[in-house]
């Protein structure tokens, strides 16, 4: 990794990678809000560069995340940071990205790193989540039914896709609700697709894993 | 039936019922954890020593944090050394110590400037081992093999901590970085110098003895000052630790308590000697008129 910091630099370019990979493309305009000790120290740490890095699809060994912020630019992205306020409850280290991507999409994500180069992704677009980055993880809101969830799970099973993990955040009764399904294989995008046909379902975003 | 966690003394066991000899067990293990073959997990592995060689070199070349806090101390301890006309003078360590210790101050350096490091466990501590495999293999003659084995044995031991315990300053303060560093290392001497297991446990065990409770407290939250110097008084540490381990003297309190007992101390550390930069030397008046002045420059 590049120095100095593995929460605040390797964490922040982690945290930048998944934030891109959520977006499914890279950003070309990225709202960046820092929170606690990442709104005090994000300069002294290149936490700024790293999170940018990330964004542009670089890892945390890239020997050009010192630079990131010109080259970014350079590569016409547009990028601001602003030291912010997430509220009592947030991570000390806890950043939120509005991104827009090229192709137009455009997302909310509000992450943090937790220590030793681990990062969390809370919460996307307002949906609550636990995103770690280490598989690759499908990210479905659905209407919340019996049986979807059994659904999701019998075609990944078609398709000798492996469940890590999974987890149902729900707002409320029969209202929406977050898969995030941890796999232990890449899910292709024809699985993708049919999931999305699913009545219930709303929305998949694959998520790849981050080094 | 509740989940054991990952313990040094169940490794080395487990290497002893399969009758392999502990680093081939250790690397066997790791190949099937990202299912590989032996020889990618040693090619991963010497690739780490690298960055660690190249962190080393640049280091030397006194490089200047970003902040302008720190920088240059490996070169001014080199520069020292080379020219000192009392030679007894380079002595106070001795070659093994004064060497990992300089290069440690190199590495560490290296990481504030945003050079590239291997996280040894974290980037903060990232000085610790490079500063003593590089010392063994200039002074003692350790071939490179070697060395890579004694990295993944590091490895290992700084896996059982990150399971039992934590690796992270705003966890478990310092203690869990340099005190984490410090006592992987020392496995990977012990190994180096033809350890077993037991004595491998030893010196993991010395060394949090010697170094629990020490707190995370940085100047202006940057990972410089005591960062730095830290990374080569943990270097102290590890090879007291090795010695010891290696001399047979043991260890009362096995491995895996020691960790155990770091990570409760590392959890009763109140908030401020956790990474906030809210006590310790942090809030030294020297390192606040510092922190003032620094970030009235940074953030205008
Ligand atoms: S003082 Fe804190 S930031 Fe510095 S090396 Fe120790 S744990 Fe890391």
């Amino acid at each position: 990794m590049i120095g100095p910091s593995s929460s605040h630099t390797a964490g922040a370019c982690r945290l930048g990678l998944l934030a891109a990979g959520i977006l499914g493309e890279r950003p070309r305009k990225a709202e960046i809000l820092l929170h606690g000790s990442f709104a005090h120290t994000y300069k002294g740490h290149g936490t700024d560069r790293a999170l940018i890095a990330g964004l542009m699809g670089w890892q945390p060994d890239d020997a050009r995340i010192p630079d990131a912020l010109r080259l970014a630019e350079e590569a016409g992205m547009e990028f601001s940071f602003t030291p912010g306020d997430l509220g009592s409850m947030a991570h000390p280290n806890s950043v939120q990205f509005r991104l827009t991507g090229a192709k137009g999409n455009a997302c909310e994500i509000i992450g943090a790193s937790i220590g030793g180069g681990q990062i969390m992704v809370t919460n996307v677009d307002g949906y609550p989540v636990e995103l770690r980055g280490v598989l690759p993880a499908l990210f479905v809101p659905h209407r919340d039914e019996p049986g979807v969830i059994a659904l999701v799970s019998t075609i990944l099973a078609q398709k000798m896709i492996n469940i890590a993990s999974m987890r149902v955040f729900r707002e409320g009764k029969g209202e929406t609700a977050t898969m995030v399904i941890e796999c232990d294989q890449p899910v292709p995008a024809d699985v993708i697709r049919h999931l999305e046909e699913l009545g219930p379902v709303k929305l998949v975003r694959f998520v790849d894993k981050v080094s | 039936m509740k989940k054991d966690k990952l313990s040094w003394a169940r490794l080395v066991s487990e290497a002893e019922a399969k009758q392999l000899p502990l680093i081939d067990y250790l690397l066997e293990r790791s190949a099937a954890q990202v299912e590989t073959d032996k020889d990618a997990v040693l090619k991963k592995t010497e690739s780490m020593l690298q960055v660690m060689e190249e962190a080393v070199a640049y280091g030397m070349t006194g490089v200047k944090s970003n902040s302008g806090l720190t920088g240059g101390s490996a070169k001014k301890l080199k520069e020292y050394i080379t020219a000192a006309a009392d030679k007894r003078s380079q002595d106070l360590l001795g070659p093994v110590a004064g060497t990992a210790v300089m290069y440690a101050l190199a590495a560490a350096e290296a990481n504030a400037a945003m050079g590239r490091i291997v996280a040894a466990p974290t980037a903060g501590a990232s000085g610790i081992l490079p500063g003593i495999l590089l010392s063994l293999k200039e002074n003692c003659g350790v071939p490179r093999k070697k060395l890579v084995e004694a990295l993944l044995v590091a490895g290992v031991i700084g896996e059982v901590i990150a399971n039992r315990a934590s690796i992270a300053g705003a966890t478990g303060g310092c203690q869990a970085e340099c005190g984490s560093g410090a006592a992987m290392a020392a496995g990977a001497v012990v190994y180096v110098f033809g350890g077993n297991g037991k004595q491998i446990g030893d010196a993991v065990s010395i060394v949090f003895k010697n170094m629990l409770g020490l707190v995370c407290d940085p100047v202006a939250g940057l990972v410089e000052v005591p960062c730095i110097k830290r990374n080569a008084g943990s270097v102290m540490q590890c090879l007291l630790a090795a010695e010891l381990a290696l001399a047979g003297v043991g260890s009362f309190i096995p491995a895996d308590e020691a960790i155990d007992a770091m990570d409760k101390v590392g959890r009763s550390l109140p908030g401020g000697l956790r990474e906030t930069a809210e006590g310790g030397l942090a809030v030294t008046p020297t390192a606040k008129a510092w922190t003032e002045n620094y970030f009235k420059k940074i953030h205008g």
